[in-house]
């Protein structure tokens, strides 16, 4: 810069944290040399400061895509040990019901139908419920003030641990259940679904308590939803005459009907994968029942129960009921993901 | 010619406007209010009956030496589980020190370079995903690379299997917490000189501080009561230790295998190891949510 023969040099010292340090300096036109090398340390610094900028960039970058390497190779890891397992007992392994130990000779077809079954129930009770209390939640039928620390409240289950969960099923809920079991039994029993002695550890318990634990997650995804759809539907609902509930039966969950059904494949996809629940509540049987009073097994109750005394093969055959447990949870999150983005780019 | 208006026009009652009671509609909508509202009491009872149970049950356990000592053996009684919980904090330690500085840059990365791009939207997308993997198959994963490859279960893969759980909780969380700072503090920050470093580092990071603060303890909250991924990575130990790469004690193990062996004491101490778990996870969840809703910017 040229100011009347002389130059000023204006120093940008970086930020050194509190204030930006700026030095003058005026010289006359003399003192070209010192200029420039001046100059040239400005550039030096900035070129420095460019440098870190970049290299900064770099490792942001390094780190995103880092999260996608990570589930990609959390999918190779356990597809790698369970290889052994795969080449062994191939796709017969998914429908076979022997698990031998003994004579190393596995099949996961119980436990594959214990999680398909578990699942079902959990989302049978769960998706109506959690549908309701959103409808509930959203649409002024309670204040504010008591709606507010009830939605609160309901995120906090997703909180509590799941072993705790399971303990107190274990000690409450199942001696709490048994009676209606023992009724439902004697005057149902004829309907296989209800058949067998009701001890209490059985795939209906189980799916109860998953039920518990998911329907936050249908509750708090459809209330998003029912939040984000525009008041205009509701006003010209009602303005066609339809009552409150017609408003909501027949317009609102129908338009936010793409969001319920992808908050009901993540509540699936955790139902699916919830271990410590399972392990100790569904009973650890290795059989495929049609009741839902006896007890059974799902991928993860297998996993939790035998992974610490099993033996070579048998950890690589549990491997690949693991890796199954991946490609069943993986497809129900990836087409949830896919659902909610479609509907949120709608918005 | 002139007719009276009144002929013309009889008088007409005033119609009555509101719905029967009776009316088909007036009971359908009064039933699917008690319905839902009934719904609602049926989804909060089994966080209130947790609570109270879990404080029943483990509070008349709950003393000094649960925080000292080690478990009793099988047949005896008294004792506590402190070894589990120095455990548990020694593999969340190793677990943060993972997933927090990776899941912080990969949401700086989200919030300040990559806003809008393909890189960002698949980063998200796994993000999600990784979100949905089941607990026990973290545990898998790092059975598979760190205790397959050192021969030992270890606190060190219990951790690996943990932060892999709080990675995207981290991340998430935080480039929410970076989106809610103003673009125009970026803006003027660039504008008096600073470059995009000194900006992130001097400008957003300090404000974007308490959300990210919230984000690691949200996620802390979440791993510290996953028993899954420890079952055949960190296993279990009966005694002290505090050694990375040794089998390690924590408590949602140890309330695992306390709830399934028939012995009264070791249940009485699952159920007072679930009080202090429990305790410590709503707490921290709490406290975080409340945090959160109050940050506005």
């Amino acid at each position: 810069m040229i100011v009347g023969g002389s130059t000023i040099v204006i120093n940008v010292n970086g930020w050194n944290g509190k204030q930006p340090v700026y030095e003058c300096k005026t010289m006359s036109a003399g003192t070209e040399g010192a200029t420039q090398s001046n100059r040239g340390s400005l550039e030096k610094r900035l070129s420095k400061q460019s440098l870190l900028d970049q290299g900064f960039f770099w490792l942001t970058l390094v780190m995103a895509i880092g999260i996608a390497a990570v589930l990609a190779f959390v999918i190779y890891e356990i597809g790698r040990s369970a290889l052994p397992a795969i080449q062994t007992f191939g796709l017969g392994f998914l429908f076979s019901t022997t698990w031998d130990p003994v004579q190393n000779v596995y099949g996961a077809l119980p436990q594959i139908y214990g999680t398909l079954v578990t699942s079902a129930i959990a989302l049978f009770l769960a998706v109506p419920i959690g549908v309701g209390v959103a409808v509930f939640l959203t649409e002024d039928f309670v204040p504010g003030y008591i709606r507010t620390p009830i939605s609160f409240a309901i995120e906090l289950i997703v909180a509590i641990p799941s072993v705790v969960l399971g303990l107190w099923g274990i000690f409450v809920f199942i001696p709490f259940i048994r009676p209606f079991y023992q009724v439902l039994n004697s005057t149902l029993g004829w309907i296989p679904l209800f058949a067998g002695v009701p001890r209490g550890y059985s795939l209906l318990t189980l799916g109860i308590i998953l039920a518990i634990m998911i329907v936050p997650i249908i509750i708090s995804i459809t209330r998003g939803t029912l939040l984000s759809l525009p008041p205009e539907l509701r006003q010209g609902a009602m303005a066609m005459g339809a009552t409150r509930w017609e408003t909501i039966i027949r317009v609102l969950i129908p338009a936010g009907l793409s969001g319920i059904i992808g908050s009901v494949m993540l509540a699936f996809g955790r139902a699916m994968g919830e271990t410590m629940v399972a392990a100790m509540l569904v009973g650890n049987s290795n059989r495929i029942s049609i009741s839902l009073m006896n007890p059974g097994a799902t991928i993860t109750s297998l996993i939790a129960s035998q992974f610490g005394e099993a033996g070579r093969t048998q950890v690589a055959a549990l491997l690949y009921s693991g890796l199954v447990l991946m490609v069943l949870t993986l497809l129900v999150n990836i087409f949830a993901e896919m659902i909610i983005k479609k509907f949120q780019n709608v918005e | 010619m002139t007719t009276p208006l009144n002929d013309a026009l009889p008088a007409v009652e005033p119609i009555d406007l509101t719905r029967s009671k009776t009316s088909s509609k007036t009971i359908m909508s009064v039933s699917l209010t008690v319905i839902t509202g009934f719904f609602t009491l049926l989804v909060l009872a089994p966080l209130v009956a947790v609570v109270f149970d879990v404080a029943r049950e483990g509070l008349p356990r709950l003393g000094l030496e649960s925080f000292t000592e080690l478990p009793p053996p099988p047949g005896l009684t008294d004792g506590g589980f402190g070894h589990a919980i120095v455990g548990s904090l020694i593999t969340l330690g190793i677990a943060t020190a993972f997933s927090t500085p990776f899941g912080i840059l990969a949401a700086i990365y989200l919030s300040e370079f990559g806003r809008g791009s393909r890189v960002a939207y698949w980063v998200r997308f796994s993000a999600n995903v990784l979100t949905g993997v089941p607990a026990i198959l973290a545990g898998l994963f790092a059975y598979s690379l760190v205790v397959a490859t050192m021969g030992n279960f270890s606190a060190f893969a219990g951790g690996v299997a943990l932060a892999v759980l709080m990675l995207p909780i981290v991340m998430r969380t935080a480039e929410e917490g970076l989106m809610l700072i103003p673009h125009e503090v970026r803006l003027a920050a660039l504008g008096i000189g600073a470059t995009r470093f000194q900006t992130i580092t001097q400008i957003v990071l300090p404000a974007a501080l308490p959300a990210i603060a919230t984000a690691v303890t949200l996620a802390l909250a979440r791993a510290a009561g996953e028993a899954a991924p420890l079952l055949f990575t960190a296993l279990n130990n009966n005694f002290w230790s505090t050694d990375a790469f040794a089998p390690i004690a924590t408590l949602p193990v140890l309330i695992y295998f306390f709830a399934i062996i028939p012995f009264r004491a070791q249940q009485e101490l699952a159920w007072a190891a679930a009080l202090v778990l429990l305790g410590i996870v709503l707490i921290v969840s709490i406290v975080a949510r409340l945090i959160a809703r109050q940050k506005k910017y």
